[in-house]
C-alpha cells in the first residue's frame, strides 16, 4: 500500500534525514521525501496499519529534525 | 514571503543594525588606541569587558537563538554533525576566542551567525518562489464540473463524483474537468496548457475533448468517458507532482556526499584544533591554541553542505518545471538526467515522423465498384483504433455510397461481427454476412489468397470477400512538416544515429527514412519486432549512452518500456503511453524530441557547474583556512555566498524557451 502525505520542512539536508528516519521505522517499506513538492510517498509493508506507523514515522522524523511536521 | 520569513528578516535587520552600532561604539569608546611614536594611550576605555560581551549578546541571540536551540536539540537526539550544530559551535567559538584574547572583537561571530540566517531566509524565499512558479504553471486542476438539473439550471459539483457517461455542460471561460465527447454546441478550446501549442483547437459536436482545456468561445455540453481520477488533467498533475520524487544519480551522490563529508569535516576541524599546537609544544615552540582553534572554527563555518544540497534538486525540479511549460512532461529527475546522454533515438513512423492520418489515395484491381469495396473495408474496420483503419473509414464515409447511407456520418457496428484483430497483418470480420479479410500481404499469404501486389509506394491493404481476392486500397500518409528539420536538430544536440523502426513495407519505409535523412531503417516489423530490434540496438550500444524511443503510443507500450527513455507523443489520451513512457510530449510536433535533450543538457550542465563550483569553492576555502589564510569573512562567502550563487544558477533550469 503506497500513500502520500503533505510535509513541511525547511532544508533539503533535512529532507534527506526525514526520508532516512522514515525509512528505519518499522512497517515502512520504503519512503521517499520530495524536498521540492514537500510530499511524502510512503510504501507500508503488507498488513501495516498505516495510522499507527506514521504515527511512528512523525516522532522519528521529529527526533532527526526537530522542525519538520507531517499532516496526518 | 511567508509569515516565518517575515519574522526571520525583522529579526535579521534588527541584529544587524545592533551589531553595526556596537562595532562603530567599540572602534570610538571601546578599543585602545595606540599612539605609534611614543606606545602611550591616546583615548581612555570608557566601556570595559565585560559590559561589551553582555552587548554583543543582544543581537548575537536575537538573529541566532533558534540556531542554539536546534543544535541543542540535536545533541539530545544525537543527530550531531548537523548545521545547526556547526554554526552554533562555531560562533560560540568564536565568541570564546574573543573573550580569552581579551581582544573584544565579537563582530565575527555575531556576523557570521547573521549570515548564515541571512543566507537560510535567502533559500527558503527562492525555493518558494520556484515552488510556486511551477505550481502556478500546473495549475490547471479543475474546481467543479457542472450538471444540469431537470429545470435547466446548472448545478456544480466536486468532478470527483461524476460517473463516467454524466452529461456536464461547459461554459466559455471554464476548464473541461473530464475527458468526454462532446455532444452539443461547439467552441474553440485553448489547449496550451496541457500541450504549449498556442493555436486554440476547434471541436464540433462528436469529437473528443480532453480535460484540461479552457473553453474559449460557445457553449458545450459534454458527456464524459472517465472519471475525474483516471481523466487527463488528474494523470497529468499526478505525473508532474511524482516527477521529482524519482531521484537522479547526481542527488543520490550528493546525498551520500553529504552524509561523508560534513562528519570528516567535523573530525579534520577537532584535529586542526589539537593536534597542531600538541605538537608546537612537544617541539618546544609556542602552541598558540587561539590562532588553531579559530582555524578549526572557520573549517567549521565551511563545512556546511546546503549549497549542494539545495541547489541540485533545485535545478531538476526547474528543469522538469520548465520543460512542463514547453509540453514536455518528464516522469522523473532520473530522466531528464539520462537524456542528456542520449545518442540513439529509434522512431516509430506512424504518428510519430508522418501525421498517421493516412488517406485512401487509389483502389486498384477491384473486382466490384470502389465504392462497395470501401464499404465492406470500412466496416471491417469499425472497431480499430489503426490509423489505416480511420483512413479507410473515414474515406468511406466521405464517398457517394457512405453519404447515402450513414447519415449519422458514422459507420454502423450492427451490420459487423466476428471481428478478429491480426496484429501486424489486418483485420478479419463478417460484414453483411460476407467474410471480409483485410491487411498486408503477409496476411493473404497466411490466408492462401491470391494477390496483385502494387507497384506504388504507400500501405496496401488488400481485401478478400468470402476468400476471394477483391482488389486493394493503397493509402498514404504525410510526412510531419517539422519532421526533417527534428531529424537535423537531433544530430545537432549529440545525437550519433537515427533509426526508425516501422511495421510497413520496405518500400515506404525507405522512402519516407531517406526523405527525413535517418540513418536506419527498419521494416515490416511487428510490434514484438520493434522489441526485438531495440533490445538489438541496445546490446550493441555502449553503457553509458542512452537509447531513446519515441512512438505515439499506440501499441508502442513494450518499446516505450523496453528503451533506456521511452518517449510517448502527443499521446494525452492514451493512459497506457502515458503508463509505459518515461517522457510525454503533450503536442505531437517531433522538434520536441531534441528541444527535450537540449532542456536535459542545459539542465545537467547547470547541475555540474553547481556540484563543481561547490565543492572546489569549499575545497579552496578549507585548505586556506587551514593555512591559516582564510578568516571567518571569507569561510562565511564559501558558506552562504556559494549557496546563494548556486540557487540563482539552479533557478535558470526553469528558462528553457529558447533553448
Amino acid at each position: 500500500m503506497k500513500k502520500s502525505y503533505n510535509i513541511e520542512v525547511d532544508c533539503a539536508n533535512c529532507a534527506n534525514k526525514m526520508e532516512d528516519a522514515a525509512k528505519a521505522t518499522k512497517g515502512v517499506k520504503d519512503a521517499v521525501v520530495n524536498f521540492m513538492t514537500l510530499k511524502m510517498n510512503v510504501e507500508f509493508e503488507e498488513g501495516a496499519d498505516a495510522k499507527t506507523v506514521m504515527q511512528e514515522v512523525l516522532k522519528n522524523c521529529k527526533k532527526v529534525e526537530d522542525d519538520c511536521e507531517i499532516f496526518l | 514571503m511567508n509569515k516565518k520569513q517575515k519574522k526571520m528578516l525583522i529579526r535579521i535587520i534588527t541584529a544587524a543594525l545592533f551589531m553595526i552600532l556596537l562595532h562603530l561604539a567599540y572602534k570610538t569608546v571601546g578599543e585602545r588606541q595606540i599612539d605609534p611614536a611614543d606606545g602611550s594611550h591616546i583615548n581612555e576605555v570608557l566601556i570595559k569587558e565585560p559590559v561589551w560581551f553582555l552587548l554583543y549578546m543582544i543581537p548575537y541571540l536575537t538573529v541566532g537563538y533558534d540556531i542554539l536551540l536546534k543544535a541543542w536539540k540535536g545533541i539530545k537526539n544525537r543527530q550531531v554533525f548537523d548545521e545547526n550544530f556547526l554554526m552554533a559551535v562555531a560562533t560560540l567559538g568564536a565568541i570564546g576566542v574573543a573573550l580569552a584574547e581579551k581582544n573584544g572583537d565579537y563582530t565575527e561571530a555575531v556576523a557570521v551567525m547573521l549570515f548564515y540566517q541571512i543566507g537560510e531566509l535567502f533559500q527558503s524565499y527562492a525555493v518558494g518562489k520556484s515552488r510556486r512558479n511551477i505550481s502556478e504553471l500546473m495549475d490547471i486542476r479543475p474546481d467543479y464540473a457542472n450538471i444540469e438539473k431537470e429545470d435547466g439550471s446548472l448545478e456544480k459539483k466536486d468532478p470527483d463524483e461524476i460517473e463516467p457517461g454524466s452529461m456536464i455542460v461547459v461554459n466559455p471561460g471554464e476548464r473541461i474537468p473530464i475527458d468526454g465527447i462532446v455532444i452539443s454546441g461547439e467552441s474553440t478550446l485553448d489547449t496550451a496548457a496541457l500541450t504549449g501549442e498556442s493555436v486554440p483547437r476547434r471541436v464540433l459536436e462528436g469529437d473528443d475533448v480532453i480535460s484540461g482545456c479552457i473553453n474559449l468561445s460557445g457553449v458545450i455540453k459534454i458527456r464524459t468517458t472517465k472519471e475525474f481520477g483516471e481523466s487527463t488533467v488528474s494523470r497529468v498533475l499526478e505525473l508532474v507532482e511524482e516527477s521529482s520524487s524519482r531521484k537522479s544519480r547526481s542527488e543520490a551522490f550528493i546525498t551520500r556526499f553529504a552524509k561523508i563529508y560534513t562528519p570528516a569535516v567535523c573530525y579534520s576541524a577537532l584535529a586542526l584544533a589539537i593536534i597542531p599546537p600538541v605538537v608546537r609544544l612537544v617541539m618546544g615552540l609556542e602552541p598558540m591554541p587561539g590562532s588553531w582553534i579559530y582555524r578549526a572554527l572557520t573549517f567549521l563555518v565551511i563545512s556546511c553542505p546546503c549549497a549542494l544540497v539545495i541547489s541540485i534538486p533545485l535545478s531538476f525540479f526547474a528543469g522538469i518545471g520548465g520543460a512542463g511549460r514547453e509540453g514536455v512532461l518528464i516522469k522523473g529527475s532520473n530522466y531528464l538526467e539520462a537524456l542528456s546522454k542520449t545518442k540513439i533515438v529509434a522512431f516509430d513512423k506512424t504518428g510519430t515522423m508522418t501525421k498517421g492520418v493516412f488517406e485512401v489515395a487509389a483502389i486498384h484491381h477491384a473486382t466490384l465498384s470502389d465504392d462497395k469495396l470501401l464499404y465492406y473495408a470500412a466496416h471491417a474496420e469499425c472497431a480499430s483504433s489503426h490509423p489505416i483503419a480511420k483512413s479507410i473509414i473515414n474515406a468511406y464515409v466521405r464517398s457517394d455510397e457512405g453519404k447515402m447511407r450513414a447519415a449519422t456520418r458514422t459507420v454502423s457496428g450492427k451490420l459487423v461481427s466476428d471481428i478478429e484483430e491480426i496484429p501486424g497483418g489486418g483485420m478479419k470480420a463478417t460484414v453483411d454476412g460476407v467474410r471480409v479479410v483485410l491487411g498486408n500481404k503477409k496476411l493473404m499469404e497466411k490466408e492462401g489468397i491470391a494477390y496483385l501486389d502494387c507497384h506504388k509506394t504507400g500501405t496496401v491493404v488488400h481485401v478478400a470477400l468470402d476468400g476471394v481476392y477483391s482488389g486493394h486500397i493503397l493509402i498514404s500518409d504525410m510526412i510531419k512538416p517539422g519532421a526533417r528539420d527534428a531529424v537535423t536538430a537531433l544530430h545537432a544536440a549529440g545525437v550519433a544515429k537515427t533509426v526508425m523502426l516501422t511495421g510497413d513495407a520496405k518500400a515506404v519505409g525507405e522512402a519516407v527514412a531517406d526523405e527525413l535523412g535517418i540513418d536506419e531503417v527498419r521494416t515490416e516489423l511487428l510490434p514484438e519486432g520493434k522489441v526485438e530490434a531495440v533490445e538489438k540496438l541496445l546490446s550493441e550500444k555502449k553503457e553509458k549512452e542512452m537509447l531513446v524511443f519515441v512512438g505515439d503510443g499506440i501499441n508502442d507500450a513494450p518499446v516505450l518500456g523496453r528503451a533506456d527513455i521511452g518517449i510517448a507523443m502527443g499521446a494525452l489520451g492514451s493512459d497506457a503511453a502515458i503508463e509505459a513512457a518515461d517522457v510525454v510530449l503533450m503536442d505531437d510536433d517531433p522538434l520536441k524530441i531534441a528541444k527535450a535533450i537540449r532542456i536535459s543538457s542545459k539542465c545537467m550542465r547547470i547541475v555540474y557547474e553547481n556540484i563543481i563550483f561547490a565543492i572546489g569553492i569549499k575545497l579552496i576555502c578549507l585548505l586556506l583556512g587551514a593555512m591559516g589564510a582564510a578568516n571567518m569573512w571569507l569561510a562565511i562567502f564559501a558558506d552562504v555566498g556559494v549557496m546563494i550563487i548556486a540557487v540563482l544558477n539552479a533557478i535558470r533550469a526553469l528558462f528553457v524557451r529558447k533553448v
